[in-house]
């Protein structure tokens, strides 16, 4: 046990240490680690975040229109279960076979992976906001799209932000098989385990998951902060756990 | 440091070793004949992958259930449950798979039990969701018929609470096929595995990737006629 113990907390020590300091790599030749990481930690941000700016800016109109006429519900919810059933492994290999590597590729793959999310977020966020309110925007004389802009998006927002941060955690999650398409992120050191050590992969994996809860958090930080001050009272200090649908308030699916 | 290059490399060095025929399979097309004349190839990595989910969705099924339970009589339990399996849950699977790597080794072990921390909060938060939305009078009635606590959760409240229950047993199943095909970052192998093996290679991605979406789709069938089995009282309804 003790033998265990030790062997963990030096492998842990190895990892950290390659992730503050530069090092040799096993193979020999050019030095891995320390400030390499940032780059990797940059690129890993840069490329998550156009594919999710992109994800919001195709799915968001779309979800907003479709929840506003009361159409495609089948559409907006079938997405995410589709969605969930397809590895994420299996989609950037569809997609490395048959388009090829590179930047955008990668970017392409992480936005198709961040649409279902956000898109039956914005859908199911439209759709719960209460039908009278709506009738009573248009009693006071608000055409439809002002309905759809100054109503319904701000009492839907929390929930569409909910979405975003899905999809934001899936796709950092998942930009670290980017390595695969030729793309460096933090998954290099995973990637390339040949090259980095098995404390580099570690390194590696420690930052990752530290990435991925600061995306979270901070995501949820935002979520209430969006969240129309209206809502928060009506929500009796419960917090956002207590909206309507509680089932898509939180992650649909673990990466 | 060009990890690019090196990385070129090693995905040749594995296209060598994998690929062999003429034709369709030089030029890296989608070859039917070539998925059939090595369909051997994925028969037990397909078993293995089975064996991944089936054995984690019971594990966690079982942990989550019983935490439900006790979180259904003690209310104040059911936000710490849900904060500490959320922050399970946001940790990507390969960091869990390689965190756990130093303590657990390399095995089933390890993506058994990285691949059960993710159907913790999923279960949890359909089974406390399911018994919750059990109508008051329903539990009423059961009060008046003279049922016990006990046997008003085990004949009323849970009989009730199916549908939810294996709405969450679906989505877990689902998600838990879909991450075991990183299970071979854990050393467990299962389909994502031969898909890694040679990822540029079309009809190898296909026929794994296809392999695991199926495998997705019929075990999610699979619970949904259970459920029909389980509550014949919403089909009479719907009748």
């Amino acid at each position: 046990m003790t033998v265990v113990l030790a062997s963990f907390f030096g492998q842990f020590k190895s990892a950290i240490d390659f992730i503050l300091h530069e090092r040799e790599s096993v193979s020999g030749g050019v030095q891995v680690g320390g400030s390499e990481l940032i780059g990797f930690t940059a690129n890993h941000l840069l490329v998550s975040g156009v594919a999710v700016l992109i994800a919001c800016a195709l799915s968001v109109p779309v979800g907003l229109y479709l929840g506003h006429v009361g159409k495609g519900e089948f559409l907006a919810i079938t997405a995410s279960n589709v969605g969930r059933a397809v590895p994420t492994l299996a989609l950037l290999a569809f997609f490395i076979a048959y388009l090829g590597v590179g930047f955008v590729n990668v970017t392409f793959v992480l936005v198709l992976l961040a649409i279902p999310p956000i898109l039956t977020n914005v859908y199911v966020g439209v759709r719960q906001v209460d039908p009278e309110t709506v009738d009573a925007a248009r009693g006071m004389g608000l055409t439809e799209a002002q309905i759809i802009r100054r109503v319904e998006l701000p009492l839907a927002l929390p929930i569409i932000f909910g979405g975003i941060r899905t999809s934001s955690v899936n796709v950092v999650a998942t930009a670290t098989i980017a390595p695969l398409a030729s793309v460096n992120t933090l998954g290099t050191p995973i990637i390339n385990a040949n090259v980095y050590g098995d404390s580099g992969r570690l390194g590696a994996a420690i930052l990752v998951a530290l990435l991925t809860l600061a995306v979270d958090l901070a995501l949820t930080g935002a979520q209430r902060a969006v969240t129309p001050a209206g809502l928060k009272l009506t929500q009796g200090g419960q917090g956002r756990r207590r909206l309507p649908i509680p089932q898509l308030r939180r992650r649909e699916q673990p990466t | 440091m060009n990890a690019a290059l090196l990385h070129d490399l090693v995905l040749a060095q594995v296209e060598i070793r994998s690929r062999s025929g003429e034709g369709c399979v030089q030029e890296n097309g989608f070859c039917p004949s070539w998925i059939a004349d090595n369909f051997d190839r994925y028969v037990s990595p397909f078993w293995q992958h089975v064996y991944l989910t089936l054995v984690s969705v019971a594990i966690g099924f079982t942990i989550a259930f019983l935490l439900a339970l006790v979180a259904h009589r003690r209310r104040w339990l059911t936000g710490p449950i849900v904060g500490v399996t959320g922050v399970l849950y946001t940790v990507p699977s390969i960091a869990a798979f390689l965190l756990l790597l130093p303590l657990t080794g390399r095995g089933n072990n390890t993506a058994i039990i990285a691949l059960v921390s993710y159907t913790l909060l999923i279960i949890f938060r359909n089974v406390t969701t399911g018994l919750r939305n059990v109508p008051e009078e329903m539990r009423d009635a059961g009060r008046g018929m003279g049922l016990t606590e006990r046997q008003l959760l085990w004949r009323v409240e849970l009989p009730l609470a199916v549908p939810e229950i294996l709405a969450g047993l679906r989505i877990a199943v689902t998600t838990t096929v879909g991450l075991a095909t990183l299970a071979f970052f854990a050393g467990a192998g299962g389909l994502g595995q031969e898909i890694y093996a040679d990822i540029s290679f079309k009809s190898n991605v296909v026929a794994a990737g296809g392999l695991a979406v199926l495998l997705a789709a019929v075990l999610d069938l699979f619970i949904l006629g259970t459920q029909r089995l389980l509550t014949p009282w919403r089909r009479a309804a719907r009748a």
